[in-house]
């Protein structure tokens, strides 16, 4: 019978391949910036095995990989909104990927 | 006295997941947003509600019920909110083309 | 048996991923992405990593589906452009994935025995500073110096997307986040909403001490009143020029640096506490620190400035 811990490993496992799948062949940038996060969630999974599997003293969980993640949850969400910030310039400046119709988003209406 | 309570705290929480169950069937099976929202927060909120009320003679002190019943009543709050914003948004002709 | 949830629960986590990766809309993948935020936070409460999951639940899904989901509005309906990828290229990807993932799993399947663990070490030492949660330990005592980094990190990914700001606009406000009409429920939602949020927020950063929780968990939170707040158009975005914004964006880390200085002199270098006082040292540092992730969070979905300074 397969251990809990083994079962979040696969998961991960799966993540990381799904997210990296993602991340190759998406032609668009945000897809590979939600493709990306993926692969870094399954990562994350990873740290939480290892948390899980480190069990001691007392602590149902080694608390050491647990605050790695939780300092990477954070990075990631910086550097994703680096990157969001990033592509709608680029889209904003190339014209290309931004829809005319779209609400203008230089609007300074009177508040 | 124990046994009563436990028995309660079962039977409460098979309803909550008996009406989660239908809610779930409703949105899938239900043809049109409003209709699937109707099931989905009617039976989401009592269900919900079912199960807060079958955890609270379990929880070890007051702190913990009220705590529970504040989960209840935010749950409560943000599924009427956002319930009442996809109905808004699907009444004036959904998602832009 | 007991293992039927976790079954349950990996499954529907890998089907959210491959529709994440699979929806033809770019909305749908973000819905989808936001339902793996989710799912993940469940799966970390199944590894024992209640903080984790909060945070998960707080920025992962919360907060990075927000930037995602603004991102796709302002983008167009559909991005067609970029050719879609051929079938032989497809399936050389999708061998060449499984094989990572075969590894991957393969380590997974055979571990090292004993597992490596740091947490009698972390335990060991938790009592001298008088906190009860050992993810706060290692997150503000033991590897302080990482926590303060990653908050210099935070800043500079703030300055990064302030500096894409177009030259004339500089120092404006950002775009508003307002919907595109006005919403009684959402107007209703955020004047009720914030108090109790505010509550929330500061009781996670005050429970972090003791019990899961802490200051990225409360401080995203507030970001989240802030931000459910401008998006009913009940506020403005401030303008980025502004000293007193900037003074908060950097107050966390302010602090805490001067935190890590004053412990050359009472107690054995940087960043190291007095036995003493190290709890009420680290409860200051985390509170000014979640004031200062608030409104940086707040300002990173909010984006670069999109209105020319008033």
């Amino acid at each position: 019978m397969i251990s809990s811990t083994a079962l979040y490993g696969l998961c991960a496992a799966g993540l990381v391949a799904i997210g990296l799948y993602g991340l190759v062949l998406h032609p668009t940038p945000l897809r590979k910036v939600i493709a990306f996060n993926l692969l870094g969630s399954g990562t994350f999974i990873f740290f939480g095995v290892a948390a899980r599997r480190g069990a001691a003293a007392g602590l149902l969980a080694d608390p050491v990989p647990q605050a790695m993640v939780i300092t990477g949850i954070v990075v990631a969400f910086a550097a994703t909104a680096v990157a969001v910030a990033l592509l709608l310039r680029l889209a904003e400046s190339g014209g290309s990927t931004l829809d005319p119709g779209a609400p203008d988003p230089q609007d300074d209406r009177p508040s | 006295m124990n046994v009563l309570v436990d028995a309660f705290t079962i039977a409460s929480v098979s309803a909550g997941m008996f009406f989660f169950l239908a809610g779930t069937v409703g949105l899938l099976r239900f043809p049109d947003t409003l209709t699937r929202l109707h099931a989905l927060t009617k039976a989401d909120n009592l269900g919900f509600g079912l199960i807060v009320l079958g955890l609270l003679p379990q929880s070890p002190d007051v702190a913990s019920g009220v705590k529970l019943v504040v989960v209840w009543l935010l749950v409560q709050l943000a599924g009427a909110s956002a319930s009442q914003l996809i109905a808004q948004f699907a009444s004036k002709g959904g998602p832009p083309a | 048996m007991s293992l039927l949830p976790d079954f349950a629960l990996v499954l529907f986590l890998l089907m959210a991923a491959v529709w994440t990766v699979a929806a033809r809309d770019r909305r749908d993948s973000v819905i989808g992405f936001i339902v793996v935020g989710l799912l993940l936070s469940l799966a970390w409460i199944r590894l024992n990593s209640v903080d984790v999951a909060l945070t998960e639940a707080a920025v992962g899904g919360g907060a990075t589906g927000l930037l995602l989901l603004r991102a796709c509005a302002r983008l167009g309906p559909i991005e067609t452009e970029g050719a879609h990828p051929q079938l032989p290229l497809r399936i050389l990807t999708g061998v060449l994935c499984a094989v990572v993932a075969a590894a991957l799993a393969t380590i997974v399947l055979f571990p090292i025995e004993p597992a490596p663990t740091l947490a009698p070490a972390a335990a060991a030492h938790m009592s001298e500073l008088g906190l009860g949660n050992p993810v706060t330990v290692v997150l503000l005592a033991y590897r302080a110096i990482d926590t303060l980094l990653e908050k210099v990190v935070l800043v500079l990914a703030l300055i990064g997307v302030w500096a894409l700001t177009p030259d004339l606009l500089w120092g404006g406000a950002p775009g508003s986040l307002r919907a595109q009409q006005s919403s009684g429920p959402l107007t209703f939602l955020a004047q009720v909403l914030p108090p109790v949020g505010i509550v929330i927020g500061v009781y996670l950063i005050w429970n972090g001490a003791d019990r899961p929780g802490g200051t990225f968990q409360g401080g995203t939170v507030l970001a989240a009143m802030w931000l459910l707040v401008m998006m009913a158009d009940l506020r403005e975005p401030p303008e980025i020029r502004l000293h007193k914004l900037r003074q908060l964006v950097v107050f966390g880390p302010v602090v805490f640096l001067v935190a890590g200085f004053a412990g050359f002199w009472i107690a054995n270098g940087f960043l190291s506490y007095p036995p003493d006082f190290a709890k009420p040292i680290i409860v200051l540092v985390e509170a000014a620190l979640a004031l200062s992730i608030a409104v940086i969070l707040g300002m990173l979905v909010a984006g670069p400035a999109a209105r020319a300074p008033r």
